[in-house]
């Protein structure tokens, strides 16, 4: 829903970002206000999981020029940690196995954290239990997953539902949803999208990643940004997806070349 | 951007470096039959006794320091350490009123609290400070059941015909180069009888405190247990930093008699050395327990966290009919830490059983090896054991290995051995803070997880500590 009075969540100014000593973001720009639904689309390697990572604060990327606002405060100066308790999220496009560390645990400890942030009291075990098995229905997951080690063992697609529970636990202003639908099956995407439009509301924001069109059937998009070669060089509202579909990414290269790059760079 | 990094979260400073300026007793360095002679009439010893330690001493004379560990360090100067060192205060004192309050401070600091108000309800506390035995916490309640907990020195003095009976017969004076420079020169430890059919009613422990730099620490514990007879022990110990290595050279000897159980636990937190491999206690221990009873149990549960070089291997001889040994263990080493450890399971008995659950985790440039044995001798029928040794590794310039030693005479036994390494990896840690969990958070959780299976057999009293003291350990690690 865009509303133009509605209040600025993130504003990504000229991001600059590199990786190890190679430039990967090279002038990203993005204004989410609060309601919106983003969708960035892009060939692989364009640089869309960098931008997610280097939002959420990843220690391998270094920001080289541009800024971040979140909220009003500079977004770039919050360690990770804060940048989640703060209401930013980011469902990984990897999650990552964490054997040994329980799940339930895990989401108790993540939730209480943002809990605390909000001023809100924390919540022993049992009242968790509670919490997390109400939101559990929002993915229709198993509770049998909440007694496992983290993300250890579970399917691809256990583990996106995984990452969305831990959305719908923390209760985010900003997610940032990096290719949630890659790999999902029709029921299971299904699931993740009801989901996704469940906990989108006029308070906060989503920015999807995706590939897919299938993704943007279930969940309308209001601006579709299109990147390559770490910017983002056309934005529109969700007919761009309905192009893009129908003519892939073959201008994009004509375009980075009228820029004076050449394709190659682009990957 | 303010994101600490495993390197820095390792690298927390030692809390319990400090040096109590106290006036001590020491003899001259240098060990010598004199010594151990001088050693022996400063605690009026029994003739049986002095006579052991001369045994040691010769012993120890033509035996060769071990080379077969994974360990690196220049050759010790024996010449070069003091063997006794005591506060100075004459005897140790009936009433904790009058010890040396500068000392019931020091343990009250390490938190340890020895006062009558103070005191841990349910733990009784033998203090050690450098030689000797300071304070015994709760012995007369515990008489009323028939415990003797108290140090060693007081128990040759007490109930010589005990020790005469046990002492070296688990872990004899030619043992190893470090068992029989213990038995040529201890100085003090705990001494532990549990009668017959008793229940130990509390948690016995001791505390450890090296004070003195260029003192060496040789304690010796005795833990008996008679039929039917239980005990849960603690060893703790911690000392001050020092640019110079001091030694640390234990022996505990146990001794379990039929349907008697002892679990010893050890929360071993000496000065580790800097970040640059300055200074730190070599830790040289033998830790041996003999199930001489059928379906006697013994269960060493060890949280090493600290020392410059540890060499350690906490084993069971499993002799009656059934019996039980264990052996649970996280290993922690970070800088130029080398440890060393494990433990050896010597099935001789029907129907034994063991189990082995080993943790290791290296940090920084540190190595950390585990070595066990599992021996299973021709009258073993239906001998039992299940080893699992797993390793974490921390940055990428640790290093750990794996030396499992299985030697069976005994065709039908069944012996089984799991081995794991990981990695705490950037993106875990990540992952972890990008839901909220602060870094230092992070990682103790990961390696709390990676350790539970030997936390949940710490008494309780102790699981939360040992918890702390592994993420106090590891700060500043990853990076
Ligand atoms: N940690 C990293 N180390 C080295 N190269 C990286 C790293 N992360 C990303 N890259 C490189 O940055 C480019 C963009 O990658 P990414 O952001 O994952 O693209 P996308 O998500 O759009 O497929 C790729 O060329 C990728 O190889
Ligand atoms: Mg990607």
């Amino acid at each position: 829903m865009i509303r133009p009075d509605a209040p600025v969540l993130l504003e990504v100014s000229d991001l600059h970002a590199r990786v190890e000593e190679q430039p990967i973001l090279k002038g990203v720009n993005l204004t989410i206000r609060a309601g919106e639904i983003h969708a960035v689309m892009g060939r692989n390697g364009s640089g869309k999981s960098t931008l997610s990572k280097v939002l959420a604060g990843h220690p391998a990327y270094t920001v080289t020029a541009g800024s971040v606002s979140y909220m009003g405060s500079d977004l770039l100066e919050l360690a990770p940690e804060q940048r989640s308790r703060l209401g930013l999220f980011l469902g990984f496009q990897y999650p990552v196995e964490i054997p040994g560390v329980s799940n339930l645990e895990f989401l108790r400890v993540s939730t209480n954290a943002r809990r605390a942030q909000r001023g809100e009291e924390e919540l022993d075990t049992f009242a968790f239990e509670d919490l997390v098995r109400e939101r559990l229905k929002v993915v229709q997951m198993d509770p049998a997953f909440l007694d496992r080690s983290v993300n250890e063992g579970f399917s691809g697609g256990e583990k996106k539902r995984n990452e969305i529970l831990q959305m719908a636990l923390l209760e985010p202003l900003v997610a940032i949803l990096d290719e949630t639908d890659s790999g999902l099956d029709i029921d299971a995407l299904r699931i993740v999208a009801d989901g996704v439009n469940q906990l989108a509301g006029p308070e906060n924001a989503t920015l999807l990643i995706t590939h897919y069109q299938r993704l943007l059937d279930l969940i309308t998009p209001d601006f579709v940004h299109v990147m390559a070669a770490g910017r983002i060089l056309r934005t529109g509202g969700k007919e761009l997806a309905l192009e893009l579909e129908r003519t892939g990414y073959e201008w994009v290269d004509q375009e980075l070349a009228s820029l004076g790059r050449e394709p190659a760079e682009v990957l | 951007m303010s994101t600490a990094t495993v390197g820095d979260l390792v690298s927390q400073p030692y809390k319990h470096g400090f040096v109590t300026d106290i006036e001590t007793e020491k003899i001259a360095k240098g060990l010598s039959e004199d010594v151990v002679r001088l050693i022996s009439s400063k605690k009026s010893e029994p003739e049986f006794l002095l006579a052991f330690r001369l045994r040691a001493y010769r012993q120890w004379l033509q035996m060769q320091s071990p080379d077969w560990a994974a360990l690196g360090y220049p050759p010790i100067d024996y010449q070069n350490i003091i063997y006794y060192a005591a506060p100075k205060q004459q005897e140790k004192k009936a009433s904790l009123d009058e010890v040396d309050p500068k000392l019931l401070e020091t343990f009250e600091k390490l938190g340890i609290p020895l006062s009558e108000q103070k005191r841990l309800s349910n733990v009784a506390v033998d203090a050690v400070f450098d030689s000797v035995s300071i304070a015994t916490t709760y012995r007369e309640k515990l008489a009323e059941h028939g415990v003797v907990f108290c140090s060693i020195s007081e128990a040759v003095k007490e109930y010589p015909d005990l020790v005469e009976k046990y002492l070296g017969t688990v872990v004899p004076s030619n043992d190893n180069y470090f068992a029989a420079l213990n038995s040529a020169v201890f100085s003090d430890g705990s001494f532990v009888f549990i009668p017959k059919g008793v229940a130990c009613p509390m948690e016995l422990s001791t505390y450890f405190r090296i004070n003195s730099a260029d003192t060496g620490q040789f304690e010796r514990t005795l833990i008996i247990a008679e039929e039917g007879a239980s005990v849960s022990y603690l060893e703790g110990c911690t000392a001050p930093m020092f640019d110079t290595n001091q030694l640390h050279a234990a022996v505990v000897e146990l001794v379990v008699l039929d349907d008697a159980s002892i679990k010893y636990s050890t929360v071993q937190n000496w000065y580790a050395g800097d970040e640059h491999g300055v200074g730190g206690i070599y830790n040289f221990v033998t830790k041996r327990g003999q199930c001489r009873g059928d379906r006697s149990r013994i269960s060493w549960t060890q949280v090493e966290t600290g020392s410059a070089i540890t060499w350690k291997y906490p084993s069971c001889v499993l002799q009656g009919a059934d019996s039980v040994g264990e052996f649970y263990s996280v290993a922690l080493t970070n800088n130029y830490q080398q440890a060393d450890t494990g433990t050896k399971m010597i099935h001789v008995g029907p129907r034994t059983r063991s189990t082995i659950v080993s943790k290791g985790i290296s940090a920084g440039h540190s190595s950390n090896s585990y070595r066990g044995l599992v021996q299973i001798g021709p009258k073993a029928v239906g001998a039992k054991n299940y080893s699992q040794c797993d390793s974490m590794l921390i940055g990428d310039q640790a290093g750990a290995n794996t030396y499992p030693y299985i030697r069976s005479q005994q065709p039908d036994a069944a012996v089984e051995h799991e081995a794991s390494t990981c990695r705490i990896s950037a993106d875990q840690l990540f992952y972890l803070q990008s839901r909220g969990i602060g870094f230092e958070e992070a990682v103790s959780m990961m390696v709390s997880g990676f350790c539970r299976d030997v936390f949940n057999q710490l008494p309780m009293e102790f699981a939360a500590e040992a918890d702390k003291l592994l993420a106090l350990k590891l700060e500043g690690s990853v990076g």
